[in-house]
């Protein structure tokens, strides 16, 4: 019984001479190994060199700060129903007078914390966000010796004053132009005190 | 007396208001209210919400109403009859209503404690735009405390007076009320004097907005992060049956229980509230039920009755039921 049409007959016939000295299948195989060294590198050289990232690559979660520095977070925990693996933890807390420089709003994550190694980087944290805070970056996870060591907290997330990072390749133009509209609140940077009762 | 709604026909007594008479059919067709508290006396006809359209007075008078009315203050009258949602003009108007309500709402969800049981945030998916109009400044207050244990953020108010009203009618001496008049209307208590009634806590529980939120629960965690079970104990002031809502061991807040219009079963006296935040106060009876719709029961598991009647409910629909019925 033949179960499929691929089967191939083994034949066991005699090598002719040419065959047997094995010499002309060595040159043949040589002159294909030499003929590669004129042909275009595809190895990378990583880390020297980088690949460049699709705009929209999932890597490394960067939790951002607005322009004046302050952390737009306000630990509203929709990242949190949102994700998935039920990878981001969050507590919160409230701001002091004299802070407003540090978080934006009066509510603030005082510790976030985001489990490398449950993350999937599928990204809804990064959809469901109100606050445009936090983003998937083209950055990759560094691997490490401790699975505790995966467990990121604000120290690694939040980014660095001195080396921000760009967000604005993955933000579609629909969000673009709603970042551009006067008025509301979501766009409008701090500005002191608020006038009590008044319009 | 007979009253129909969105042509569904009810029986009713007099002195029953359009609204009750929805609520008895159910809440298919309700209106949704805002201010309206049937534990309240006196309350209701602020917010507009539960606006409806009377096609027909009454048998005795079959004209229409000339303009929407508010259903929690309208009484019915025999041979009423009433659209509520079969009425587009009457969903277009309550659209008007919502942007009404959230002119000077601050939005604030993201930060607000009452984010996921807020019946403003529901009425806005459910009948508002995504849009506003409005290109004015909205009115700004610093939230304040009203005592120790109560934060009033007026920033979020609708002035739907619940609360007035509880202070009234629950508690003796009422210490907080509105003060100046129209928009630049706000609550607020004799110079930020606390309300210090042993039942003032259940002012936040009527709040319909995050206006009136518990300070013990402060930015501790989102409602949908915590599991509401209904729970009891010895209590002298009040009947001692609460809502606890835990996170793991924790006792994170102590409500009281609300029914399915979202109001208040049995008010609960402050002791309960605010002093009894550990697992061993308690008599824990089950699981509070929680629409399965509502984010709070996002990741907790539902009443198994409450899945059996869904699913018939299911199954009838799509005519399982009758296949053997057939010759």
């Amino acid at each position: 019984m033949q179960l499929t049409n691929r089967s191939k007959q083994v034949s066991f016939k005699e090598m002719t001479v040419a065959e047997k000295i094995y010499f002309p299948a060595i040159v043949k195989g040589m002159a294909v190994t030499f003929s590669h060294l004129f042909k275009k590198r595809p190895t990378i050289m990583y880390p020297e060199q980088k690949r460049e990232y699709a705009a929209v690559y999932r890597g490394q979660h960067v939790l951002k700060r607005d322009d004046n520095g302050a952390e737009r977070c306000t630990s509203c925990g929709m990242c949190a129903v949102a994700c998935p693996a039920e990878a981001i933890t969050m507590e919160s807390g409230e701001r002091k007078k004299g802070e407003e420089h540090l978080y934006r709003e009066e509510k603030y994550a005082k510790t976030y914390e985001i489990n490398m190694l449950r993350c999937i980087f599928c990204g809804l944290c990064e959809e469901a966000c109100p606050k445009e805070a936090i983003f998937l970056t083209d950055r990759i996870v560094d691997a490490e010796y401790e699975r505790d060591t995966f467990i990121y907290g604000k120290d690694k997330l939040v980014e660095k004053m001195d080396k921000r990072i760009d967000v604005t390749k993955r933000q579609t133009p629909e969000v673009l132009a709603f970042k551009k509209i006067p008025g509301l609140k979501h766009n409008e940077l701090y500005t002191g005190k608020l006038e009590k009762g008044k319009h | 007396m007979k009253v129909t709604i969105d042509g569904i026909e009810i029986d009713v007594p007099k002195g029953t208001t359009i609204l009750q008479a929805a609520r008895m059919i159910g809440p298919e067709v309700a209106p949704p209210t805002m201010c309206y508290y049937s534990k309240l006396k006196t309350s209701g006809g602020y917010c507009r919400t539960c606006i409806v359209k009377v096609t027909q007075g009454s048998t005795a008078n079959p004209n229409p109403m000339p303009k929407p009315v508010a259903s929690c203050r309208t009484e019915v009258m025999d041979g009423m009859v009433v659209q509520n949602i079969t009425s587009p003009e009457i969903i277009e108007a309550r659209k008007g209503i919502v942007e009404f309500l959230l002119i000077n709402h601050p939005l604030d969800c993201p930060v607000c404690d009452q984010a996921g049981e807020c019946k403003l945030q529901d009425l806005g998916y459910e009948h508002g735009s995504a849009n506003t109009r409005y290109e004015f400044k909205r009115r700004e207050y610093e939230p304040i405390d009203i005592g120790d244990k109560i934060k009033l953020h007026m920033n979020r108010c609708i002035l739907c007076y619940r609360c007035v009203k509880t202070a009234e009618q629950i508690t003796d001496g009422r210490v907080h009320g509105m003060i100046h008049r129209g928009d630049a209307a706000e609550i607020s208590t004799y110079i930020e004097q606390s309300l210090s009634n042993d039942f003032s806590g259940n002012v936040i529980d009527v709040c319909p907005v995050g206006a009136l939120t518990d300070k013990t629960f402060r930015f501790k965690q989102r409602v949908w992060f915590t599991k509401p079970v209904d729970a009891h104990r010895d209590c002298k002031k009040c009947s001692g049956k609460a809502r606890v809502w835990l996170k793991g061991e924790e006792v994170l807040r102590v409500t009281a229980r609300k029914d399915q219009w979202d109001e208040v079963e049995e008010f609960i006296c402050n002791s309960c509230r605010y002093d009894h935040k550990k697992k061993s106060d308690w008599v824990i009876e089950g699981p509070s039920p929680i629409h399965r719709n509502s984010v709070i029961s996002q990741n907790h598991y539902q009443h198994l009755n409450e899945l059996k009647v869904e699913a018939m409910k299911h199954q009838k629909a799509l005519g399982f039921m009758s296949i053997n019925k057939k010759p």
